[in-house]
């Protein structure tokens, strides 16, 4: 704690520690300078570091041993005297409470209400009750202060009346306004990260894009071709990629999944065309399985020179069309090392409750066509 | 003899292009960024015009715009090494009657070319599937049917073309000519240059990735 503000304010934690001592047997002060710069200094904390959720207990326990050292300190005589310390103790507890964090651990006091009322949702019971509490004590602990303070009848009582109320003020709001500030710089720096991103997208597009496009469209290996078209492909995910939380559930990028793993290990291209979207399901698993037990067939079986794949999502059904211009086949004479067709993609479409259409011609070439009913439609 | 003018920031690229279109095909000129290729096409007054998306002083679409009225006989054709759907999109709004992308084969440039040379329009499998998923909705009403919405066989059409048929092929299957197939394909092109249909615009700035 102690080390984290003085690396803060760049002075030696040895300091921080000996002036909090100080302050603390000089009356209690130091005691709740430190709960108070404790409760604001969480965000500080360094990435990794295990947040402890606070406990109501652990609250109420440290609130109480506080107390207990206070009575401690007023007995031994370090004490500035009841007017300053207890209205002091009331104002620091008010404003813990209000800032505390929740068990969240994220948005406390303002911050949630604040976001409750954009949200237009009510905000948290919980935050409201700190709140209220939090603010009343701090409150009734200026309050108390400015009646109990003799100085306010011998001095002219209206500046100090006004510092008290401004104090007040800075204590309800002020952490209040450290956080906001916080986060302004924190979304200036996730700006300044993907403007430079896109910035290194553009670059990229500009040159190894079109370099690994000249490739595939050169006389190189067949080899040569398939491995530019795969770095194309990753390299394009990335760069146009939907943040991976949308992505991760999303029909399209299992199928591309698909495409990528045949175009890796036979080094045959495939066309890919996904029309519509849709959350991924035991269905859609099923569909990409057979899927790539089709595509497979075509590689190693059909002698032609590329696939096309084109899945599309309708609101009753899944269509799946893999089709080649290779050799064909008569569907009816399947010799018996190719089971796959039978098991892998016929049983499993009709296990899911869909149906696997195959058409070939000898010369012309392969179509098989996967269809499943989609969840909650049947 | 098709006049060709190539417009393309990559040097590598249009000389690879232009090695391959000898036969039956002219490149009347060349150039890397917008105002040259303006410029150019005014001078040499090319049939088709092959231009690049992403280029330095506003891309393919500023020279579409700048030609396309002073000169409605002159074809464009777009090719992109970028696969976004807001880019075709755009491109084909913008007037180009075609998009390919740069991986194409030499084979299936030059009747790319010719087709749109023709007057045809030119859908890869991959422009096609983004026509139909940008038009798929149908949960709101369409502000004029005749632009906003595809007919079922123009939705058919499509979907062959999706799966990677040729249109000889897509014509013996659905038992029509090629002219009617490429009749189909050059109404969805008027229908995706003319429609309003506000969901155009936002579907190809929700989806960046294909």
């Amino acid at each position: 704690m102690a080390g984290g503000l003085g690396e803060r304010f760049g002075v030696d934690p040895v300091y921080v520690r000996a002036s909090l001592l100080g302050l603390s047997l000089a009356g209690g002060v130091g005691v709740f300078a430190y709960l108070l710069i404790w409760t604001l200094a969480d965000q500080e904390r360094p990435a990794g570091a295990a947040v402890r959720p606070p406990s109501v207990q652990r609250n109420a326990g440290t609130a109480f041993i506080v107390f207990g050292a206070l009575l401690l300190l007023r007995e031994a005589g370090f004490w500035l005297g009841d007017a300053v310390v207890w209205p002091v103790a009331l104002v620091t507890l008010g404003s813990s409470v209000i800032w505390s964090r929740g068990a969240t651990g994220d948005s406390a006091g303002w911050n949630r209400l604040a976001s409750a009322a954009t949200n237009a949702e009510s905000p948290g019971r919980a935050a409201l009750v700190r709140l209220g509490a939090g603010g009343l004590l701090v409150v009734s602990g200026l309050a108390t202060f400015l009646v109990g303070s003799d100085t306010l009848r011998t001095t002219g009582g209206a500046v100090i009346a006004v510092a008290i109320t401004g104090l007040g003020v800075g204590l309800i709001l002020g952490p209040w306004m450290v956080r906001q500030a916080q986060q302004l710089a924190e979304e200036r720096r996730e700006r300044i990260r993907s403007q430079e991103r896109a910035e290194v997208a553009a670059h990229l597009h500009d040159s190894v894009l079109q370099t690994l496009a000249m490739i595939q469209r050169s006389d190189s290996s067949r080899r040569m071709v398939g491995l530019a078209r795969s770095q194309e492909r990753e390299l394009r995910a990335w760069l146009y990629g939907a943040d991976d939380e949308h992505a991760a559930d999303r029909l399209q990028p299992v199928f591309e999944d698909v495409a990528a793993r045949i175009e890796q290990r036979y080094e045959l291209p495939v066309e890919l065309v996904v029309v519509g979207d849709m959350l991924v399901d035991d269905q859609v698993h099923a569909l990409s399985s057979a899927a790539y037990e089709a595509l497979q067939n075509a590689a190693q079986h059909s002698g032609a020179t590329s696939v096309s794949m084109y899945v599309e999502v309708e609101p009753e059904h899944v269509t799946v069309f893999v089709r080649d211009e290779g050799k064909g086949f008569d569907p009816d004479a399947i010799p018996d090392d190719r089971r796959g067709l039978d098991e892998s993609i016929v049983g499993r479409m009709q296990r899911h409750g869909g149906r696997a259409t195959i058409r070939s011609d000898a010369g012309v070439g392969t179509e098989i066509e996967l269809q499943l009913p989609r969840e909650g439609s049947r | 003899m098709i006049r060709v003018f190539l417009v393309d920031d990559h040097r590598l690229f249009l000389s690879g292009v232009k090695s391959e279109l000898r036969v039956g095909f002219e490149v009347v000129g060349t150039a890397s960024d917008v105002d040259t290729a303006i410029a150019g096409i005014r001078r040499t007054r090319p049939d088709v015009v092959l231009l690049d998306v992403h280029m330095p002083g506003g891309g393919g679409r500023t020279v579409i715009e700048a030609i396309a009225k002073e000169r409605p006989d002159t074809q464009f054709l777009a090719l992109s090494v970028s696969d976004a759907a807001e880019d075709v999109i755009a491109i084909v709004r913008a007037g180009a009657r075609g998009y390919v992308t740069k991986s194409i084969s030499p084979a299936e440039l030059t009747d790319a070319i010719r087709r749109v040379h023709d007057g045809d329009a030119v859908f890869s499998p991959r422009l096609a599937g983004f026509v139909l998923d940008a038009f798929a909705s149908d949960a709101i009403q369409p502000v004029d049917p005749e632009l906003d919405q595809l007919t079922t066989r123009e939705r058919e059409v499509l979907r062959h073309i999706a799966r990677g048929f040729t249109y000889k092929v897509i014509g013996q299957r659905l038992h029509i000519s090629v002219k009617t197939v490429e009749t189909h394909v050059s109404a969805v092109l008027r229908k995706l240059q003319l429609s309003n249909r506000h969901e155009l615009t936002r579907w190809a700035t929700d989806r960046r990735l294909v």
